[in-house]
């Protein structure tokens, strides 16, 4: 027996076979997201509109939320009441959140209307509105972290809807430290796995071509072979 | 020959949708895609941080309120002390006032959390606050012997007289059976405005607290803070839900839950929280939904908007 790091044999077909848990799960992200897959050099010729920037924007202003979000938490809820630069900082913040959710909902409804759902890309559709839902709870979060008159409010407010389904007890939004937890930790970790697993099923599943589109048309019948695509998983 | 509908469903099957792309392709780099959107994204963010800044209006404290309008923090307390008040009368989780919940049909979720964050707005928000001056009231000891009934005609008394006052001025009410009201009251007055029953409202005889709940009821349950709010466009009525102070945009994603209170049935219903909350968990599910939904997700079939999104790729085919 050797201590080689490769797969113990392998099949007629040429499919590697792994004998451990860790080389099987390997094998099974290598056959879903191969590396050309998951990084690709090329797209189908469909992907040239505008709407397909807007995902990525969404992920851009989600870096810059994360980013100035970590200097807030870092400085504490009131600084930026005192501090000029953390006025500013809390400025990058709001209007990161603002530019995160106009793209967001400018590639949710992009998507909509290409029913991108389509030819087994179901997950990644639902793994986008759930994106969508928990951003909107942290951002609520968010808002009652301002510490001034907005977030009073809001907190006097919201208690109505919270406690009209029983969840308000023990989501209480005028509880400055319990929120405080929500935004900086459980709930930004919940929107960075979302939007990961999201990303990582539109790269295994690829874009959904336009609606229409035909085995006669000009782009399928004189198409040169595509590197960036693996055959195998046709199947 | 009839033409085949164009398949709008999510199952995978041996159709263009479901296989690798096999058509023609264009160079695509992911990484510069990225780096380019970070950019632009920094410049926008940039620009628009340093052009517009970001609203800041400062708290509202109890001090503030006592200074700014003293009749309205007086009937305030008085209802605080006769448990006619908002919070007083507002059910779980702060007591169990009967038939103040709201319910879904039969469901009552909001009697089912239980009270678990209970207040009891005459001691916590009234006497107890007083009990912690270095000299508290005599007129405390009148009240805690007194009987319920009797609270609660003096204080119907005392309110009723201050609504009749000129200005709702408590030095102008005239005498009357108010029992130890007036004098509570009025000690709770000065203590706010010297600012020292914020920090013992919040803190509630502890060094450290981050619940601000009983001073946020507390405003809310007078007039003076709501007022604020509305004057900023920040209350239900006014889809407040999705406004922001000033003029600064605020959670506009919000703005089917917030229609949703400016229409009826939810406008005018007692159940309004409960209701729109359900409709919103409903209409995300049904979205969330939609590929499994026959007719919905026909829809972007129906209303041909992908032939906008993909119109060079129809010119060319």
């Amino acid at each position: 027996m050797t201590a080689g790091r490769g797969p113990v044999s392998t099949a007629n077909d040429g499919e590697p076979r792994f004998s451990t848990w860790t080389g099987k799960a390997r094998g099974w992200a290598l056959r879903r997201l191969p590396p050309d897959k998951l990084l690709p050099e090329g797209q189908p010729s469909y992907v040239s509109s505008w709407i397909y920037v807007f995902g990525m924007g969404a992920v851009a202003a989600f870096v810059y939320i994360l980013g100035s979000g970590a200097v807030l938490a870092l400085n504490g809820p009131t600084w930026f009441h005192v501090s000029a630069f953390g006025r500013f900082i809390n400025s990058t913040h709001l209007w990161s959140v603002e530019l995160f959710f106009m793209f967001m909902v400018i590639h949710l409804w992009g998507k909509f209307w290409m029913a991108a759902w389509r030819g087994g890309r179901v997950l990644t559709w639902i793994t986008g509105m759930l994106a969508f839902v928990v951003s909107i709870v942290t951002a609520f979060t968010g808002y009652l972290l301002q510490t001034n008159f907005d977030s009073q409010w809001i907190a006097f407010q919201a208690k109505d809807a919270l406690n009209a389904v029983g969840v308000g007890a023990w989501f209480n939004v005028a509880d400055l430290g319990q929120i405080l937890m929500w935004h900086i930790t459980l709930l930004p970790l919940a929107v960075a796995v979302v939007v990961a697993l999201h990303v990582v099923l539109v790269r295994m599943h690829g874009v959904v071509p336009p609606l229409e589109a035909a085995e006669s048309d000009a782009q399928l019948r004189s198409a040169a072979p595509n590197p960036a695509v693996d055959d195998k998983d046709m199947k | 020959m009839t033409k085949a509908p164009v398949s709008v469903s999510w199952r995978a099957r041996n159709d263009i949708a479901s296989r690798p792309w096999p058509g023609t392709t264009r160079e695509y780099d992911l990484f510069k895609e990225l780096a380019v959107g970070l950019v632009v994204v920094a410049l926008l963010v940039l620009g628009l941080s340093a052009v517009f800044s970001s609203p800041d209006d400062p708290s509202v404290t109890l001090k503030s309120w006592a200074v700014a309008q003293p009749a309205d923090f007086v009937a305030t307390a008085t209802a605080e002390l006769g448990g006619t008040s908002g919070t007083a009368g507002y059910g779980p989780p702060y007591n169990s006032t009967a038939d103040a919940t709201q319910k879904l049909g039969p469901i009552d979720l909001q009697t089912l959390s239980g009270v678990r964050l209970p207040i009891d707005t005459a001691n916590d928000f009234v006497i107890g606050p007083l009990q912690t001056l270095p000299t508290p009231p005599a007129a405390i000891d009148e009240w805690t012997k007194a009987s319920d009934a009797q609270h609660a005609s003096w204080t119907a008394a005392y309110g009723d007289a201050l609504s009749k006052a000129p200005d709702n001025d408590s030095a102008k009410v005239p005498p009357g059976d108010y029992g130890p009201v007036p004098i509570l009251t009025g000690a709770l007055l000065a203590m706010a405005q010297q600012g020292t029953l914020d920090p013992v409202l919040s803190a509630r005889g502890s060094f450290y607290n981050t619940d601000y709940k009983a001073s946020i009821l507390f405003l809310g349950d007078g007039s003076y803070f709501p007022g604020l709010a509305d004057a900023q466009h920040l209350t239900g009525d006014q889809w407040g839900m999705m406004n922001e102070t000033g003029n600064y945009p605020g959670q506009s994603w919000l703005w089917l839950f917030s229609a949703l209170y400016q229409v009826e049935p939810f406008k005018s219903s007692t159940n309004a929280d409960v209701l729109v909350v359900f409709s919103m968990v409903i209409l995300t599910l049904l979205l969330t939904l939609v590929p499994f939904i026959p007719g919905l997700r026909s829809l972007p079939r129906r209303i041909p908007v992908h032939r906008l999104i993909w119109r060079d790729y129809y010119k060319h085919r």
